[in-house]
């Protein structure tokens, strides 16, 4: 895959793939056909938001509301690219 | 040192299982082991597990299937938040039971090909088991889940990888594991006959190299070599007691699938301790982590952090002593009996590419509940060419 994401895009978790926080870890893992990945803070705070029908924009909206910050369309996208790279998600149209 | 917990927790329901593989890594002596667990015992052990902080699940076996109360367990387990995958050769699966697994939870099947009739020639061409792979392939295609392909290879079957492969395609499937057999249990009775040459692992890595460059990404393979032709050992399990737990058919709780077999160690039985004390507090689970207990080459190895000196049962089935290096390690001083079953795999292989029939002396030994009560649990050398 080349470029980064378009901010019109709807990324989803892929098909068996699972988002949950795990109190004993304190962290978000993403759990799929016998693996595992725990997540940082970010990761797991942006993979939480890709539901298939907030666009990157808003989610990136969403975020900066929820921390009071702006300016984080690029590390967003740019996640958003490697998770969709790794197939951890997958766009919905 | 810190002890975190069993992230991976795989309960093995049973050792009952209708196919009769020769590559099989349940333990010989499987049908001398005690009476399996009780759904309520089952449901225990997941919540003591799930509790410490464990999240995936396998459920293999034997064939898991094998067990009626396995979409209650399923169920359980869903509720408590793990992640469910189930293990199984899809003898036994139906729509009825694929409906209520679905139902109840089940995350994942990982199908496994393999032999399920003693005529190993008929690997790929017995029209029965591919019409019953197929028909179960349809089915987790028709609910949903990803199509995850587990295919067990061999000196028998290596040779077929391009036609695996090619079926692995037409099934739609996702995700392909070609694992080459690793010797223990019944695989470890039939080295003689199981390990391929180098030729032919390296003809069938470069035909899996091919057809990934052409079918490019939407469908992942993993290529396991066996671990004989590494020339540095697996970390295996991340070291023991570290993230994996194994609970077996009768309750006995292990740090690996094949770790029954090490001696001087008493592994606890869930019927007599909880999860949790097993984990963090019994004498067999502490006994292989941290460095305290490797000897050399291992002990200054700088690499010992990386690999925790390989596989303790593979240590203990070649060397007799589980505290050596695991001699896939070139480091080994015992390196030379890897070398020594690949040299013999290698004259095997040319003898029987001359013509001469099996060169093998020894039977394939076909994995029974008949000659798992007749068969002593042993190590050294197996069955000789």
């Amino acid at each position: 895959m080349s470029g980064t994401v378009s901010e019109a895009a709807r990324p989803a978790l892929a098909r068996g793939f699972r988002l949950q926080w795990e109190p004993v870890q304190e962290a978000h893992v993403l759990l799929y056909p016998e693996g595992m990945v725990k997540l940082n803070g970010s990761a797991g705070q942006i993979l939480a938001r890709c539901d298939g029908v907030r666009t990157v924009a808003e989610i990136v909206a969403d975020l900066e509301r929820a921390y009071t910050t702006t300016g984080l369309m690029a590390d967003v996208s740019a996640f958003v690219t490697v998770a969709l790279e790794r197939r951890w998600l997958e766009l919905r149209a | 040192m810190s002890v975190g917990p069993p992230l991976w927790l795989l309960l093995e329901l049973t050792y009952r299982c209708p196919l009769h593989c020769v590559f099989c890594y349940n333990p010989t002596e499987f049908a001398a082991t005690g009476a399996e667990l009780a759904t309520a015992d089952w449901i225990r052990v997941l919540r003591e597990a799930r509790a410490l902080g464990a999240v995936q699940l396998g459920l293999s076996g034997g064939e898991p299937l094998a067990r009626e109360d396995l979409e209650p367990i399923v169920a359980e387990a869903h509720a408590l938040g793990f992640y469910v995958n189930l293990i199984t050769s899809g003898v036994g699966m139906t729509e009825e039971r694929i409906r209520a697994l679905k139902a109840a939870g089940l995350d994942h099947i990982q199908l496994s090909f393999q032999d399920s009739t003693r005529e190993l020639n008929d690997f790929l061409s017995s029209t029965r088991t591919f019409e019953r792979k197929s028909q179960v392939a349809e089915l987790i295609r028709k609910y949903d889940y990803p199509m995850v392909l587990n295919v067990v290879l061999h000196r028998l079957n290596i040779d077929h990888v391009g036609e695996i492969l090619a079926m692995a395609e037409r099934m739609g499937a996702q995700y392909v594991e070609l694992a080459n057999t690793q010797y223990y249990g019944w695989a470890w009775l039939n080295r003689a006959h199981l390990l391929p040459s180098r030729a032919q692992l390296e003809r069938a890595e470069a035909v899996t190299q091919d057809f990934r460059a052409r079918r490019g990404e939407t469908m992942q393979i993993y290529f396991v070599v066996p671990d004989y032709y590494e020339t540095r050992p697996k970390p295996c399990m991340n070291g023991l007691g570290s993230v994996f737990l194994v609970i077996t058919p009768d309750g006995t709780a292990l740090p690996c699938h094949a770790a029954r077999m090490l001696p001087g160690l008493e592994f606890p039985n869930v019927r007599e301790r909880d999860v949790r004390s097993i984990w963090y507090d019994s004498a067999a689970f502490n006994h292989f982590r941290g460095e305290a207990w490797m000897k050399e080459p291992c002990r200054s190895c700088p690499e010992r952090q990386r690999d925790f000196g390989g596989c303790r049962c593979q240590a203990y089935l070649l060397t007799g002593d589980a505290a050596n290096a695991d001699p896939v390690c070139e480091l080994s001083p015992h390196h030379e009996l890897i070398t020594a079953a690949v040299a013999e795999a290698e004259r095997t292989a040319a003898a029987g590419a001359a013509g001469a029939g099996s060169a093998v002396a020894a039977p394939l030994v076909f994995r029974d509940h008949r000659i798992s009560i007749a068969v002593e649990p042993r190590r050294g050398a197996p069955a000789r060419g």
